[in-house]
């Protein structure tokens, strides 16, 4: 078991004569044991931030350690972790059986030994009648499995997963999460889990780095993200709908962005007057978007209540302790 | 209608000169040579044609017919050397190309494509003097390596390669896979269908060479079938012409025996590829 140090890492590409800085240093301690997400939107740097845990790409600078161990210069195989890849990355000429054996074949593992690794393997993961199948005769989900399982017969130091859930489907997805979850619960194996998806990020994780950019714009537990955005970004990327951000709020200060949450916006007799322009239903809620001066407004309300008309003026009183203050030029949290 | 009228009409051009050699291969030399059209029906001398030019020996004519069965043999050991000498030099070429970044390795996989222009009837000459250089004339190695070099099949699995998912590649390399363990479990069992499909081709081409044999080869041990095959015309009596069609028939059986058996796996490696 190991827990897992970043220390000012940077990664940049040097295409010809340019270098393209992609990660611009990031330092996180992730304890042993835990289950840390990094989410951010596509192109943030967060799968490469992975693949040089891996070992899959190059360290440019700073340094990574496993454990007590520095794993810079270290071959993905040496590092004691294992890897659940988007595509699964069975092989696919191998049944299920020796796609999960191959790594503790290479490793000259006895073969009793191996039977028993991947049988109890393919126990916990109800993969155990499907054994002998090859990777085409098995649905999304049980490939997923199998890569799972691949990982787990390792028994390594750290699972590492790159967006394992985006090839499935919604009600799969859903169901693999918990899996995830209780397979973590069981094993108690550190683990680095990318994802894209803020739902995935938010149930999953035990902490979270979120990520823009090639920059860690908070690492945190899912709830001081949710209610202390270190920034603009992170309110506005975590939550759904996002936080209202507004420069001209009543009550704003200059230089400072007033960030409130839909779900904090309340019906009242005085308080913000929104131009209501659409009005979504969502079963048991409602979504209305407005305009506060020139500045969309969304607001949450329980479909119970009376919803305004596209037209109308509509009257919100924002919580008062779930206001946010940020920065307007650098977009950093104004802590009060 | 019409599209099934020109198929069959494709087909019969195709068949009927077979089945003429099948046919007059079952005659007599004179039954041949006298009949004017060449009876379609199949004559009496199959076993006695057959064996003659098997085993060579005697014709009713007289004249002394070499056996094709030695020739037959020089002909499989050349077509399997260079089918599998192509297949095993094509895949290590491609597998560097892909997977390995060394200096000028787009230079050198140009050079090797350049070589497309390049068969060996256009550079026989040199070829020729490198082989009789190195005491090749009248031996496999002479018959063979000069053939094996194939940028068509690195190029083959060049682009299949390339069709590899790179996490692939990448779960080998977490599994601790080198890079010729990676080859060997990985890159070649996918590439099967690919290997098969090249077999076929290339048993094909080796079996058929006539132009090279024909130079390298002075000694009778060491004539191809396909080359046996034109020297039966040229005889100093008058031609066989049963034991000509009989020896033409043999030498079409394997590379037709290759192309049934493996037929299923040739398109297969022709058309999709199983990822």
């Amino acid at each position: 078991m190991a827990g897992i140090s970043l220390s000012n890492v940077i990664k940049h590409y040097v295409t010809g004569k340019q270098s393209v800085q992609v990660i611009h240093g990031i330092s996180a301690e992730i304890a042993d044991g835990e289950f840390v997400v990094i989410v951010g939107p596509s192109g943030c740097g967060k799968s490469t931030l992975l693949r040089m845990v891996a070992g899959l790409e190059e360290i440019s600078e700073g340094e990574i350690a496993i454990g007590a161990r520095v794993v810079n210069d270290l071959e993905p195989a040496e590092r004691d972790i294992a890897m659940v890849f988007q595509n699964y990355a069975l092989y696919p000429h191998m049944s299920v059986f020796d796609n999960m054996a191959y790594g503790l074949k290479i490793r000259k593992l006895p073969a009793d030994e191996i039977r028993a690794r991947v049988d109890k393997a393919a126990a916990i993961l109800e993969l155990s009648p499907l054994l002998d199948r090859k990777p085409r005769q098995l649905s999304g989900g049980q490939r997923q499995r199998v890569a799972m399982g691949r990982a787990i017969v390792r028994q390594p130091q750290v699972f590492l997963f790159d967006e394992p859930l985006s090839n499935l489907d919604a009600k799969l997805r859903a169901q693999t999460r918990l899996e995830i979850q209780k397979l973590h619960r069981e094993l108690g194996i550190t683990s680095l889990f990318v994802t894209h998806d803020q739902v995935e990020a938010m149930t999953l994780a035990q902490r979270m780095i979120v990520m823009n950019a090639g920059v860690m714009e908070q690492f945190g537990t899912p709830e001081e993200v949710y209610r202390t955005p270190a920034s603009t970004f992170v309110a506005s990327f975590i939550g759904s709908p996002p936080m209202n951000l507004l420069r001209q709020a009543p009550g704003g200060r200059a230089g400072e962005i007033l960030g409130v949450r839909p779900e904090h916006l309340d019906a009242a007799d005085t308080g913000w007057k929104l131009q209501v322009e659409t009005v979504e239903l969502l079963g048991a809620e409602r979504l209305v978007y407005g305009r506060l001066g020139t500045e969309p407004v969304i607001v949450r309300l329980d479909a119970n209540r009376p919803a305004p008309a596209p037209g109308d003026t509509f009257t919100v009183a924002p919580r008062a302790d779930n206001l946010h203050r940020f920065d307007a030029d650098s977009g950093k949290r104004i802590e009060d | 209608m019409l599209a099934h009228a020109i198929l069959i009409l494709g087909v019969a051009m195709v068949a009927f000169p077979l089945l003429l050699a099948v046919i007059a291969s079952t005659q007599s030399s004179q039954d041949i040579i006298t009949a004017r059209p060449l009876s379609l029906l199949p004559g009496t001398q199959f076993l006695d044609t057959y064996r003659v030019a098997l085993f060579g020996g005697e014709t009713q004519a007289g004249s002394r017919l070499p056996p094709a069965l030695p020739m037959m043999g020089v002909s499989l050991i050349s077509a399997l050397v260079i089918a599998l000498g192509k297949i095993a030099i094509s895949l290590l070429s491609a597998f560097a190309i892909v997977y390995f970044r060394f200096p000028l390795r787009n230079f050198v996989f140009w050079m090797i494509f350049v070589t497309l222009m390049l068969p060996v009837e256009v550079r026989i000459g040199p070829t020729y003097e490198v082989v009789a250089d190195l005491k090749m004339l009248n031996t496999y190695a002479g018959l063979t390596v000069p053939l094996i070099a194939s940028a068509t099949a690195t190029f083959l699995f060049r682009q299949f390669f390339l069709t590899v998912p790179d996490e692939l590649v990448e779960a080998a390399r977490m599994d601790g896979a080198g890079p010729m363990r990676f080859f060997f479990d990985v890159l070649l069992p996918l590439s099967a269908t690919s290997i098969a499909a090249l077999f076929v081709i290339q048993f094909i081409y080796g079996w058929n060479q006539y132009l090279w044999p024909l130079l390298v080869t002075t000694n009778e041990d060491m004539y191809p079938i396909v080359l046996g095959i034109k020297r039966l015309i040229s005889g100093e009596s008058y031609t066989e012409w049963n034991v000509l069609m009989a020896t033409a028939v043999l030498a079409l059986l394997p590379p037709a025996a290759v192309v049934l058996l493996m037929q299923k796996w040739f398109v297969k490696g022709l058309v999709d590829t199983e990822k």
